[in-house]
């Protein structure tokens, strides 16, 4: 990311930019995240059957499905919140990002490309993992926010500690984000005095300071009361169009026809369906994917 | 009480409050501090992955909390000299007390990392840190306000545990009161006296108890 760049720009490769929602599949070269064969089991019970996933830069994934389907396992993955049974997955990082192409120490593959291959024996290491985390970010459904630091300081926390970024600069974009997302006067209030939708911005916040290549939002308006998501689901709205890249798990079908480039309906640990938004909500294919929907549109 | 009581009292109360400050307080301070590295070293040990590494923390406290302090004392002073190892009352009590918090403080210290949720060493992962910087930036920070109270809790018993150490030559508090008493015979007055001494320096750390305690709730809602 040149200096120029403003904090709230995602990384990008200069030559291919898909916008969201234009519905045609990503080159194959412009995949940012590629998920091949990703199975895990928590103890005898399978969760993952063999997920196979390519999401294209700039794009925006949902992921909707049945609670216990496996989606939330599948974002956790990415981050490295989980360890894979086997599988692998790889994130490529924008050529023009100097930044993560240097934070690439582990992992096999060539330039900018990480994959990790859950399969190796032994299985990857932990230097592999925290590769992967660094090329993404979480934003978590309860928000996860450090209770005992302040809004700025839950945001300096990645940029400054751990990645060394000189503290002025960070504070002068965290800041910057903060001010986008209407928390200019709480960078100086603990969690705790913050509403939910408020909470949930500062993490997004706290996510985007990282600087990821690809972003993950798990269910991030469940714990919010109805009258806040609308707030968050803008804030996740305005930064696809940016052009960010994510992965959304979410219950809001609605956002998600609007948002997302494409949709994975997962059920039982498998991907049952996946295309455009439209197809997949207005006519989906599979069988199990209208009996989800059906229930979810007509809850009573 | 007569008025030649009144001044045995007042006069005692000179050797009593320099074995406090002498004796009783340093020692409860040292220890402790020791005691507490002592035990969250060993609270990390029994959350290691590493099963052997648990054990030994393990056993280490069943000991520990299993016998008693005075036994405990009385083989190091008096024990270890049969081995050859020869050490003065003032480390010889530091030694005993010290290892005696370590063993209870760790269960403290254990639990208190455990109650922070797992949604918290998540997000430290999620944000780059390795466990090591998790677990000094964000856990044990929130783990802290958890453990006050019963670290406070054993500090004091600490406080009151010292009047063993006049069992093993130790010039503190309670070693001064029964000089006092043998020589003037008053042991009711003396005892008494220093039962009050002890009582007034625990009160003080009551007080110091909830100030810290309000310190560290700072950022939690009320």
């Amino acid at each position: 990311m040149s200096p120029t760049d403003t904090p709230l720009d995602p990384p990008r490769e200069p030559q291919t930019e898909p916008q969201p929602g234009d519905g045609t599949a990503p080159a194959a070269s412009a995949a940012l995240l590629s998920v091949r064969g990703l199975r895990k089991s928590f103890g005898t019970t399978r969760v993952l059957e063999s997920i196979d996933l390519t999401v294209g830069r700039g794009r925006v994934l949902a992921l909707i499905g049945p609670s216990g389907s496996g989606k939330t396992t599948i974002l956790r993955c990415l981050n490295g919140l989980e360890t894979a049974d086997g599988g692998t997955i790889t994130i490529t990082a924008a050529e023009a990002d100097p930044a993560a192409a240097g934070a690439t120490p582990a992992g096999t593959g060539t330039g900018t490309e990480l994959t990790v291959d859950f399969g190796a024996a032994g299985g990857p290491r932990d230097k592999q993992l925290a590769a992967l985390r660094d090329r993404s970010a979480m934003v978590f459904q309860n928000y996860n926010l450090f209770p005992h630091n302040t809004v700025l300081e839950n945001v300096l926390e990645g940029p400054v500690v751990v990645q060394r970024r000189p503290k002025a600069e960070v504070t002068a974009e965290a800041l910057a984000l903060l001010t986008r997302v209407g928390l200019a006067d709480k960078t100086d209030a603990y969690p705790f005095e913050l509403s939910g939708g408020q909470q949930q911005r500062v993490g997004i916040v706290r996510a985007l300071a990282l600087r990821p290549q690809l972003l993950l939002f798990d269910e991030p308006t469940s714990s919010l009361d109805p009258e806040l998501v609308g707030d968050v689901l803008r804030l996740i709205k305005e930064l696809a169009i940016e052009g960010w890249t994510m992965v959304i798990v979410t219950h809001e079908l609605e956002f998600a026809r609007e948002v997302a480039s494409e949709i994975a309906f997962v059920d039982g640990g498998r991907i049952v369906e996946h295309g455009d938004p439209k197809q997949v909500l207005r006519h989906p294919r599979e069988e199990r994917t209208r009996q989800f929907l059906h229930r979810l549109l007509n809850p009573f | 009480m007569t008025q030649s009581n009144w001044d045995l009292a007042l006069s005692a109360l000179g050797p009593i409050l320099m074995g406090a400050i002498q004796g009783t307080i340093p020692l409860a301070l040292v220890s402790f501090a020791l005691g507490l590295v002592l035990a969250l070293a060993l609270a990390l040990m029994r959350l290691s992955r590493l099963r052997w590494l648990s054990a030994i923390a393990r056993v280490f406290i069943s000991i520990v909390r299993g016998t008693p302090l005075l036994v405990q004392l009385f083989v190091i002073f008096y024990g270890l000299p049969s081995l050859g190892l020869l050490i003065d009352p003032w480390p010889s009590a530091v030694i005993a007390f010290s290892i005696n918090v370590g063993g209870y403080a760790a269960e403290v210290i254990r639990a208190a990392i455990l109650s922070v949720p797992q949604g918290q060493w998540e997000a430290a992962w999620m944000v780059g840190m390795s466990r090591r910087k998790a677990l000094t930036r964000i856990i044990l920070p929130q783990a802290a306000r958890v453990s006050v109270p019963p670290l406070s809790n054993t500090f004091i018993s600490l406080v009151k545990d010292t009047s063993l150490a006049s069992l093993i030559l130790v010039t503190e508090l309670f070693r001064q009161a029964q000089k006092v008493a043998a020589f003037s015979q008053e042991f009711m007055l003396l005892y008494l006296e220093a039962a009050l001494v002890y009582w007034v320096i625990c009160l003080v750390l009551s007080t110091v108890q909830s100030r810290l305690e309000k310190r560290l709730d700072r950022y939690v809602a009320h």
